[in-house]
């Protein structure tokens, strides 16, 4: 009997460990490298003005440009349980320019009218969710027509002891190299810049640091140090002085820039986001500018939100600018680009974000749709509408 | 007269700031972030918005604080 007991007590322990449901994989981390989400974001940009730096300050500024950007991340977990997370970017822009086509002022058209700019990059990061600490560096590469560059980025980030406020640190550089197109008619003449390239190169350090201020508010300060020394001029610009003649842009060899910004974001009860974001701007050729943003996306439903948003962007122009034929002789720099010139804008629109616990058109993985327009309008005339779509797919 | 308004400007927005960050912030634990987690409630800008920073970053004269480009990578300002 005692054996019968115990063999039955055997088989029934047996049995039990075999029909035993996988174990419970609530805070299992993987440290398979894994896709966690790809992103597809489609832009489509129109403007018009006349301005164009190309032709001197005056003719059209037309421009439309398509821009598709893939985005994929993976994310693995190491033996010390810190988050690895790899971000790799592949864009390209698709850009028509009527004034890029003045290069050559009697071509009917040139090599410059339309182009394609290829710029991926990889970025690499890893989080200490136990310490509150990250690091990470990356890489990128764009490519045009007339424009190489070659970028570099480090940053280190803190939180305090609660976990409420972060500390950001960030350095980034960029090599870049343009070549040297001048307008056709200025190709020969003593002193314009035409054939082969030169360097353009970009240092910058960031510092940001986030606060939660309670459970709907938080906070941050970014300010950037900026020092760009190099070719700063585009070489295919105009300039006309006072006296008829034509000149090639030319600005001095270096320039240094402060932005600092602040960004605040409140949830207002249960349906409303309010983002604000103020930027003030400073650099050393004389520009300073402001800029402030304020966007309210409202929640529909708990997937749905609607986000209406406006910029405003008001700068004073750099010392050397100065508008057609208004430059003299014995001005050492000049340009007669508008970009560089006192105005102020109005940018405004809105967008739709859906977000459906079931995926987006009931597929699982199609986690989420955003849609979002915008009008951007100067004072000096020129406007452009901007619209953009982003999918998101990520496993549920 | 232009000196005096720039200072006031300066003189607002470092006072704004001084009371935001001179609130008292209380400790708000994991559980209690439901609505700072929410996906529109991120400090910086979405992906959405990316051409649109690239877009700015060529039509005007000011760039950087914000994430994206400060400079470099473009034939940009």
């Amino acid at each position: 009997m005692k054996r019968i007991f115990l063999t039955a007590a055997g088989l029934f322990a047996l049995l039990h460990s075999f029909s035993q449901k996988t174990q419970d994989s609530t805070g299992f981390k993987s440290r398979k490298l894994k896709i966690e989400e790809v992103n597809f974001i489609s832009s489509y940009y129109r403007q018009d003005g006349n301005n164009a730096a190309v032709t001197g300050g005056i003719g059209s500024q037309k421009l439309t440009d398509i821009v598709n950007i893939t985005d994929v991340k993976l994310v693995k977990y190491d033996r010390k349980l810190r988050k690895h997370s790899f971000d790799i970017e592949v864009g390209i822009d698709s850009y028509t320019s009527a004034s890029s086509d003045q290069v050559d002022l009697k071509a009917n058209s040139s090599a410059s009218y339309k182009d394609n700019r290829y710029y991926p990059s990889v970025n690499w990061s890893v989080e200490n969710e136990t310490k509150g600490t990250g690091f990470g560096m990356g890489v990128s590469v764009s490519t045009e027509y007339d424009y190489f560059s070659l970028g570099g980025n480090v940053f280190f980030s803190k939180k305090n002891k609660n976990k409420n406020g972060e500390f950001t640190a960030k350095f980034q550089a960029y090599l870049d190299r343009l070549s040297l197109i001048a307008p056709e008619e200025l190709r020969g003449i003593a002193g314009v810049e035409n054939g082969g390239s030169a360097a353009r190169n970009t240092l910058s350090g960031s510092l940001s640091w986030s606060q939660i201020i309670n459970e709907r508010l938080q906070l941050m300060f970014i300010a950037d140090v900026v020092q760009q020394n190099g070719y700063l001029s585009l070489p295919f610009h105009r300039v006309y002085f006072n006296d008829a003649s034509v000149h090639q842009e030319k600005l001095p060899g270096s320039r240094f820039k402060i932005p600092l910004g602040f960004r605040a974001n409140y949830f207002l009860g249960d349906r409303f986001i309010i983002k604000t974001f103020y930027r003030f701007y400073t650099d050393d050729w004389g520009l300073t500018s402001h800029m402030v943003n304020i966007e309210v996306p409202v929640k529909i439903t708990p997937f749905l939100s609607v986000s209406p948003f406006y910029r405003f962007y008001d700068q004073r122009a750099i010392k050397y600018f100065a508008p057609y034929q208004k430059h003299t002789a014995i001005d050492p720099y000049y340009t007669s680009n508008y970009d560089l010139s006192k105005f102020h804008s109005h940018f405004f629109g809105a967008g739709i974000r859906i977000v459906p616990p079931k995926g987006v058109f009931g597929l699982d993985r199609f986690n989420m749709l955003e849609l979002r327009y915008g009008h951007y309008a100067k004072n000096t005339g020129m406007n452009s509408d901007i619209i953009s779509l982003h999918l998101k797919f990520k496993k549920t | 007269m232009k000196q005096d308004t720039k200072k006031l400007s300066v003189f607002v927005i470092v006072c704004l700031i001084i009371s935001f960050t001179g609130t008292s912030c209380t400790t708000v634990k994991e559980y209690q972030k439901n609505k700072l987690n929410d996906g529109e409630m991120v400090l910086g800008n979405r992906k959405v918005e990316k051409s649109e920073l690239n877009f700015h970053a060529y039509r005007e004269g000011a760039s950087g604080a914000n994430a994206g480009k400060t400079g470099g990578g473009c034939g940009c300002n």
